[in-house]
C-alpha cells in the first residue's frame, strides 16, 4: 500500500534541481513523479523513482542530502469529483493531509499523499476499494 | 590552601596602593632604561611623575605584540644582558619568534605565582608532579617546573612526547599531579585506557592544564576519564608564563597574580576602559618586572573581571574563561558580538555540523547577521515545518545569547569548508567610511 518517496535537500540556487535531474538521468533512474516544496532559502524535492535506494547513494555521492519517506499513491479515474471522493472520505474519518501532489494522463490521474496517519489512509482507501500504486512493479505509473 | 596569603588576601584598598607604587618604579625604570618607551611617553607627553596612583595607569601608552617584534630580540630589556638570567621565546607562528628576558627576581616572583596556583589546587610537598609541558624556549615546562619546586613536591620533569613512557612513569612512580595541555592530556587518558593498566593503580588527582583555550565539556571529560579535579592556569609568555592566574578551588574564574601582573580591560576599538563584568580585550602592566617590563601589553584575549571577594577567601581578581580573539570582535547593532559566541551554541545542538560560516551587511543603515549552518543527514526531513522549526530553534538559542535576531540559513552538507587551522568563518561586508 505505501510506496517509498525520496525527499532532497536543496538549496535555492538557479541550477540545482537541474543537478540532481542530470545525475538521476546519468545512472538511468527515471523519475515518476516529481514536486518541490519552498522554504525561504532552501527547498525539498520529492521524488518518486523506482529505486530510492539507489538514488540516494548516486545522489549522496555527489553529496546531497536525501531522505526516503513513506506515501501513498492513490490511482483514481480522470474524471470530475473522483479526487474530491477520496479526500472527502478521508477528512470524515479525520485523516489530516500534509501534502500531496498529482498528475493525470489518459484515463487515469495519481497522487501522491503524505497523510497524518499513513496505516489509518491506507486502510481506508482500501475499505472503499480505492486503487492505490504498490510497492512491486517498480513504481511505474 | 593559600600559599602567600599576605598578597593574595589583602584588602582592595591595600592592594591598590601597593599597585600604584610599583606602577610608579616601573615607569620609572623603563622611562631611564628603555628608550623605546622613553620615546612613545614623550610622544604623548606623559612623565614618571605623573603616575601618582593605579588609576594613572589610562595615561600610558600601549604596548602590542608588533612592538615586541619590532625591538628584537633584547630591544625591550631594561636592564644590562649580565643581569638577565634566562631567556624564552613565543614559537612565533609568523616571522620571528617573541623573546622575553627574566632576572633572577623575575624568576623568583614567577615561581611564587606558580606556587600559588599549585598551593590553591590543593598540591603540597607530598606530591609528585608530573611536568609533560614542553620544556625548553616554552615557558610552560620550565615554569611549572620551579613552581613545583617552590612548593617542595618531587619534580619528574618529563616535557611532552613519548607517551607510553609518560604512563609506565606515570604508574610506577604514582604520580598525582599533572601538569599540561588539556589537550595532551585527554591524549595521555585515552592511552592509558590502552595501556592495559588498571586505572585505580595510578595515583592521579590534580590536574594543571593550560596554554591553550579549553571549554567546560573538556574539564568533564578530563575529570571522568583521569579520576582527577581539572583546574585552569592561565598565561602567556610575554607576561611571563603559566601562573599569571590560576582556578581556586570554587572555580568560579581564574584569579589572577595583579601584584605583579595588573590586568586592565579595554574595548579593542576604542581603547577605552570596560566598567567591571564587561567583556573586552585584556591587557596586562608588569608591576615588579626588572628584565622585560611592559606597559599595557594588549593580549588580544578577550574576557571580563570581577573584583567581588572569592570565598576561598583570596582578594585577588578573578576573569572569567577566555571568551576569544579581540581581532574576531564585531560590532552588531552596537552589540559586540564574537564568533565563538555563536559557535559555542551551534556546537551545543546535534541537529548541526560544527561548521559555520557568518555574514554581516548594512542594509538601510540596519546591520544584518546571517549565519550560515548545515544540517546533518540524521536530521534532515522531509517535513517542512520541521525543517523550519529546526532553524527556529537555533535562532531563537543565538538571540538568547547575543541579544540580537540573526538570520538562520540552512546549507547543503559539506557546502561549508573544513580546515584544520584557521578556516574562514566571517565575512563583513559592510563599508565603514
Amino acid at each position: 500500500m505505501l510506496i517509498k518517496q525520496l525527499s532532497v535537500f536543496l538549496e535555492n540556487q538557479t541550477g540545482r534541481i537541474n543537478q540532481v535531474t542530470d545525475i538521476l538521468g546519468r545512472y538511468n533512474i527515471n523519475m515518476t513523479a516529481f514536486s518541490v516544496a519552498e522554504g525561504s532559502e532552501f527547498g525539498i524535492l520529492r521524488l518518486i523513482v523506482p529505486n530510492p535506494e539507489v538514488a540516494k547513494e548516486v545522489l549522496k555521492e555527489n553529496g546531497f542530502m536525501s531522505t526516503i519517506t513513506d506515501v501513498i499513491c492513490l490511482i483514481t479515474p480522470n474524471s470530475p469529483g473522483a479526487l474530491a471522493k477520496a479526500l472527502n472520505l478521508l477528512a470524515e474519518e479525520g485523516v489530516f493531509i500534509q501534502y500531496m501532489y498529482a498528475f493525470s494522463a489518459g484515463e487515469t490521474a495519481n497522487v501522491v499523499i503524505k497523510p497524518n496517519n499513513l496505516e489509518r489512509c491506507a486502510s481506508i482507501l482500501h475499505e472503499h476499494r480505492f486503487d492505490v500504486l504498490k510497492q512491486d512493479g517498480g513504481y511505474q505509473i | 590552601m593559600i600559599w602567600n596569603k599576605e598578597a593574595e588576601c589583602m584588602s582592595r584598598e591595600q592592594l591598590r596602593e601597593l599597585q600604584g607604587k610599583r606602577l610608579r618604579n616601573v615607569v620609572e625604570n623603563v622611562y631611564k632604561n628603555t628608550p623605546f618607551y622613553r620615546r612613545k611617553m614623550d610622544e604623548i607627553g606623559v612623565k614618571p611623575e605623573d603616575i601618582n596612583s593605579i588609576d594613572d595607569i589610562t595615561k600610558l601608552p600601549f604596548t602590542t605584540k608588533t612592538d615586541l617584534r619590532d625591538n628584537y630580540p633584547f630591544g625591550l630589556c631594561a636592564v644590562p644582558m649580565k643581569d638577565i638570567v634566562r631567556v624564552h621565546a613565543s614559537s612565533g607562528t609568523t616571522g620571528k619568534p617573541t623573546v622575553v628576558g627574566y632576572t633572577r627576581n623575575d624568576l623568583e616572583a614567577w615561581a611564587d605565582c606558580l606556587a600559588r596556583s599549585f598551593t590553591a589546587y590543593g598540591a603540597t610537598k607530598n606530591d609528585f608532579f608530573h611536568i609533560s609541558y614542553g620544556y625548553g624556549l616554552f615557558t610552560g615546562g620550565l615554569g611549572a617546573h620551579y613552581g613545583a619546586e617552590k612548593i617542595g613536591a618531587s619534580v619528574i620533569p618529563m616535557s611532552s612526547g613519548n607517551t607510553d613512557k609518560q604512563i609506565l612513569l606515570m604508574h610506577d612512580f604514582g604520580s598525582s599531579v599533572l601538569c599540561c595541555t588539556p589537550s595532551y592530556a585527554l591524549f595521555i587518558a585515552d592511552k592509558i585506557k590502552e595501556s592495559g593498566y588498571p586505572r585505580n593503580e595510578f595515583k592521579l588527582k590534580i590536574g594543571a592544564f593550560g596554554a591553550e583555550p579549553w571549554t567546560e565539556q573538556m574539564r568533564t571529560e578530563l575529570q571522568e576519564k583521569l579520576g582527577i579535579k581539572a583546574y585552569d592556569i592561565y598565561g602567556l609568555s610575554e607576561i611571563a608564563g603559566p601562573g599569571v592566574g590560576f582556578e581556586c578551588e570554587n572555580q568560579n574564574g581564574t584569579h589572577l597574580n595583579e601584584d605583579h601582573y595588573f590586568p586592565e580591560i579595554i574595548n579593542p576599538v576604542t581603547f577605552e576602559p570596560m566598567k567591571e563584568g564587561e567583556t573586552g580585550e585584556l591587557v596586562f602592566t608588569h608591576l615588579t618586572k626588572e628584565g622585560m617590563p611592559l606597559l599595557r601589553y594588549r593580549t588580544k584575549d578577550l574576557t571580563a573581571l570581577h573584583f567581588d571577594k572569592c570565598s576561598c577567601g583570596r582578594t585577588l581578581v578573578r576573569m572569567d574563561r577566555i571568551l576569544g580573539r579581540s581581532d574576531d570582535m564585531m560590532i552588531i547593532r552596537g552589540v559586540n558580538v564574537f564568533p565563538s559566541q555563536i559557535e559555542s551554541v551551534i556546537l551545543k545542538m546535534d541537529e548541526f555540523a560544527p561548521q559555520y560560516k557568518i555574514f554581516v551587511d548594512r542594509i538601510n543603515n540596519l546591520d544584518i547577521m546571517e549565519v550560515w549552518v548545515e544540517v546533518r543527514e540524521e536530521y534532515f526531513t522531509d517535513e517542512l515545518s520541521k525543517m523550519l522549526a529546526m532553524k527556529k530553534k537555533l535562532s531563537s538559542a543565538i538571540h538568547s545569547v547575543l541579544g540580537i535576531a540573526v538570520d538562520i540559513k540552512l546549507v547543503e552538507p559539506n557546502s561549508i569548508e573544513r580546515s584544520e587551522g584557521k578556516a574562514k568563518r566571517v565575512f563583513d561586508k559592510r563599508i565603514f567610511k
